[in-house]
């Protein structure tokens, strides 16, 4: 007998349980799901989200992905499960693309005409307008202004000043960029094209053309044989033990006074106390201009949200204020990709200013077609063995030769 | 009397295993309710019947009188199947196709995605003020849109028949409409509500279709591309270039063998396998790195356990002080996250600014040459393994009866002897399955070698295979670090490293039982 009681009294408790369920959420707000990467332009995302949903009476949902941002948003989109809006570098939007999960946007010649060239350009691909361009960077020298008072103007210079720091004991290192066990082809790429390299060629229409592979022109070669007189067995400017982890605390310590980055290392870099200034990569003397690849961060219209038309709305006509922009500065130091949120945040921080004068005048675009995700890994292991002093020669062609092979 | 079917028909009587019986099956119940919705919803019949066969057969199972055997077996049965079998299916399933980023969707997905990605907004065309509305009841009425020109204020009510004026309309400052007669006009959250009915809507014009762009725009957009049916291509409108459907590659192609953006997932019978036998960089570097491979997992399971064993053997003599403080210490790298340490000994190994070399006064590049990076790896999993084998050591030898060694010593053995004969074997017996599993997990140990050395070094005529790498890494980097994610190929690998792994276990537990003789 107290065997059915009991029974009766679970049935009831499960019942009760469903029925509480299914009660809930039956009149909802509206809401938008963006995903974005971590760190502080993560947070700031939040905090614009919240503006968004006060001034329209919607939820708005901002989920920080702190790891693989691009490969999850991918899955997801096949899986049913995408945001509405993905937040991503440009260099993205070749295999968002191919995979069918971000859809074009339709921006006016007003909108289009607010934003600095270059972060229009980056966005663009295969002739169609992708994301809403918001940070553009690129990277700069920083100097010890304590040390090395005017900038130099060419590489030789820099080297000729951080040699003489270096035997009078003023410096332990010459110039802090990334290299790394495996290479860094981000980092390096100034003074690739300034030696006579380039990765990919421009198409007519002003896209990047998997079919001409720089490295593999003798131009790439050229550039590598400049880039090994610089390494370990040369000059020793350049070196593998330094990486993306350490030339932070080389040159805040006093250690290298020059580094070459970008303006994420600004906040950090205020905290320290270090007297520096910026100006733009100087090019090898005789040589092609140093230029820096563009970066552009951007806001993407998900294809497969659930709510688009709000991610729409979200996308070309919120986080394309002026506003929007100068909030991200404040949150991450970057280039506003703005052109009126430049001139506010150029008033106030001219160092911004200047990494900005330097990828307008120097800068060329990241490429964002698929290609390019071949090109990083054996280019970069390709730097690390020349900087430590294998011939440049047939280490670029073997290179190149990887990078045909995977290029479909 | 006897009941054919019921909670105690097999002779449970207690109340809390009846209890604990309606528990696990009332959430049998409800997982199969729960996974039983989304499965309708999408019309995955053969779905729905698995999973109602499945529920039958536990049901009937713990309800019936017989099936004593099936009691104890179903639980563990279910497992294997769906964490062990299913995903050995899937893996080799995908191997059989193109999988991968630019081929994850259907054919007609690509040709949805390159038709709706390639809209454009129709030269010399006016980009409206947008509301949203509807032709009667907000949430079931047809989708209007009321536009405004911008330039001329007109008012434009555009429906699925076309565009049309409108002339009762109220514009507030912005020229956006907001009443018009006959027309509900939505709110924000109305129109979140329809939101896939927008999608679908498009007013058609002579020239293309006005869609919105949000909620207050909308533009006259024309696809530049459009699929075909008839030549199975998709064709460009203004320059008349053609790309035709390849459907053994998944892609469009044109005259010049170039390919549109988005391609869609095709069956590739046995290209993948064939791609990993005869891909000459594979070819070329794949006996070193097999060999690596094998040496790598093999060594660090010979020198994690030959100091586990060690140490275990010198804290286990009874009596020693601070036995306790001395196995917790060791233990006590075990408990930290291996991927954190793995990172903090790649740095401690940088040539300029490391710890080691600073230490000892050296200047070696432990990345740069194969013998340093070897040994740089090795040293990292000897000090994050040697605690796991000493824990299982001490555990054996604890297990292992004293009277055997003590026999032995009165019959004149001498301490090394004893153990060499009698404790070794026996710790054997209980550790082999142990050593093998370990050998398994490092012969796949992604993190040991990704994190530490990247596979480095690198001969610089060759990028892809490092003197390092063991054959998870180097398939990862060419099924991933490339040309995007290449699951189907990825999953060919996975199938040679498994049959490669599991040759070896088998060998290897058939020699074990050589070892249980000597019980």
């Amino acid at each position: 007998m107290h065997r059915a009681r009991a029974l009766v009294a679970i049935t009831a408790l499960l019942l009760a349980g469903c029925q509480a369920g299914a009660g809930a959420g039956a009149t909802e707000k509206p809401s938008l799901l963006i995903w974005t990467g971590g760190g502080p332009g993560g947070e700031a995302t939040q905090a614009l989200g919240a503006i968004f949903a006060r001034e329209n009476g919607v939820d708005v949902n901002v989920q920080i992905i702190p790891e693989d941002l691009q490969t999850q948003f991918v899955t997801a989109s096949q899986a049913g499960r995408a945001p509405d809006v993905v937040m991503g570098a440009h260099d993205w939007i070749g295999n968002l693309v191919q995979n069918a999960t971000i859809d074009p946007l339709q921006m006016t010649d007003d909108t289009k005409a607010g934003y600095q060239d270059l972060a229009i350009k980056a966005v663009t691909f295969n002739g169609q307008v992708y994301g809403m361009p918001y940070t553009m960077n690129n990277i700069v020298l920083f100097r010890n202004t304590a040390l090395v008072p005017d900038a130099p103007r060419s590489m030789e210079e820099l080297v000729q000043k951080g040699t003489q720091l270096k035997s009078s004991g003023k410096a332990q290192e010459i110039l802090a960029l990334p290299v790394g066990p495996t290479g860094d082809p981000y980092h390096i790429n100034p003074l690739f094209t300034s030696g006579g390299g380039y990765i990919f060629g421009t198409r007519d229409t002003g896209d990047f053309d998997p079919a001409d592979l720089g490295v593999a022109k003798p131009g790439a070669t050229a550039a590598y044989a400049k880039i090994r007189a610089l390494g370990e067995g040369g000059a020793g400017v350049l070196k593998r033990s330094i990486t993306t982890d350490n030339i932070l605390s080389l040159f805040s310590g006093g250690k290298a006074p020059f580094m070459i980055s970008g303006p994420w290392q600004l906040p950090q870099l205020q905290q320290t106390g270090v007297k520096y200034d910026i100006s733009p990569v100087p090019p090898f003397e005789g040589g092609q201009p140093a230029r820096p690849f563009i970066t552009v961060d951007a806001a993407y219209v998900a294809s497969r949200g659930d709510n688009k038309a709000l991610a729409q709305e979200f996308v070309t006509n919120f986080w394309s204020r002026p506003d929007t922009g100068t909030a991200l500065y404040t949150a991450t130091s970057s280039v506003p990709a703005l052109k009126e949120a430049l001139a506010t945040v150029r008033a106030g921080d001219p160092l911004v200013g200047k990494v900005s004068d330097a990828g307008v005048e120097f800068g060329q675009i990241m490429p964002s077609i698929p290609a390019m995700a071949v090109v990083w890994d054996p280019l970069g292991k390709a730097e690390a063995a020349v900087v430590g002093g294998a011939d440049p020669a047939s280490t670029i062609s073997a290179a190149a030769s990887a990078i045909q092979a995977q290029i479909k | 009397m006897r009941r054919k079917l019921g909670l105690g028909a097999d002779g449970t009587a207690s109340p809390l295993g009846l209890i604990i019986k309606i528990v696990v099956l009332g959430l049998v119940a409800a997982i199969a309710v729960w996974a039983a919705f989304p499965l309708i919803g999408t019309g995955n019949w053969l779905g729905l019947a698995v999973l109602l066969l499945v529920t039958a057969v536990i049901f009937s199972i713990y309800l019936s009188p017989r099936a004593i055997p099936a009691k104890y077996l179903i639980p563990g049965t279910l497992f294997l199947i769906v964490f062990q079998v299913l995903p050995v299916l899937f893996t080799l399933s995908t191997a059989f196709t193109n999988f991968g980023d630019a081929h994850r969707g259907s054919k007609d997905e690509a040709v949805a995605a390159v038709e709706g990605s390639s809209v454009q907004q129709v030269p010399g065309s006016t980009v409206y003020t947008l509301t949203i509305a509807t032709d009667g009841e907000p949430g079931s009425g047809d989708i209007v849109f009321l536009l405004t020109d911008p330039a001329t204020k007109a008012a434009f009510v555009g429906t699925a028949d076309g565009l049309e004026p409108l002339n009762d309309a109220t514009q507030n400052t912005d020229g956006k409409i907001t009443e018009a007669g006959g027309y509900e006009i939505l709110d924000i959250a109305e129109v979140s509500a329809r939101s896939a009915d927008i999608v679908e809507f498009s007013v058609p014009t002579d020239r293309g279709a006005i869609k919105n762009q949000g909620l207050s725009r909308a533009f006259e957009g024309t696809p530049q591309q459009a699929y075909d049916a008839g030549c199975d291509c998709v064709k460009d409108r203004t320059t008349g270039q053609t790309w035709t459907a390849n459907d053994d590659d998944g892609l469009f192609v044109d005259g010049q063998g170039q390919a549109l953006a988005q391609g869609w997932q095709v069956n590739v019978g046995f290209r993948n396998f064939a791609e990993v036998l005869t891909n000459p960089v594979i070819r070329a570097s794949f006996l070193k790195i097999l060999l690596w491979n094998l040496g790598f997992a093999f060594g660090v399971v010979l020198i994690t356990f030959a100091l586990g064993l060690l140490v275990a053997l010198v804290l286990n003599k009874p009596g020693l002080r601070g036995q306790r403080l001395y196995r917790s210490l060791i233990i006590l790298p075990y408990a930290m996250p291996a991927v954190a340490m793995m990172l903090v000994w790649r740095d401690m190994f940088n040539t300029d600014f490391g710890l080691i070399n600073r230490l000892f006064g050296l200047d070696v590049n432990w990345f740069g040459s194969a013998p340093s990076s070897m040994f740089a790896i090795l040293l990292v999993q000897l000090w994050l393994g040697y605690n796991y084998m000493f824990l299982v050591s001490t555990g054996a030898l604890q297990a292992i009866p004293a009277d055997l060694t003590e026999a032995a010593q009165v019959d004149g053995a001498r301490p090394f002897h004893a153990f060499r004969t009698i404790t070794f074997p026996l710790l054997l017996v209980a550790l082999a399955p142990l050593l093998i599993s370990s050998f398994a997990f490092n012969f796949n140990n992604f993190t040991a070698i990704y994190l530490v050395s990247e596979g480095a070094p690198f001969p610089p005529d060759n990028p892809q295979a490092g003197a390092t790498d063991i054959l998870i890494t180097y398939t990862y980097r060419l099924a991933f670090g490339g040309a995007g994610a290449q699951y189907g190929f990825a999953a060919a690998i996975s199938v040679f490293i498994f049959l490669i792994v599991a040759t070896i276990s088998i060998v290897s537990f058939r020699r074990t039982h050589a070892l249980e003789e000597i019980n």
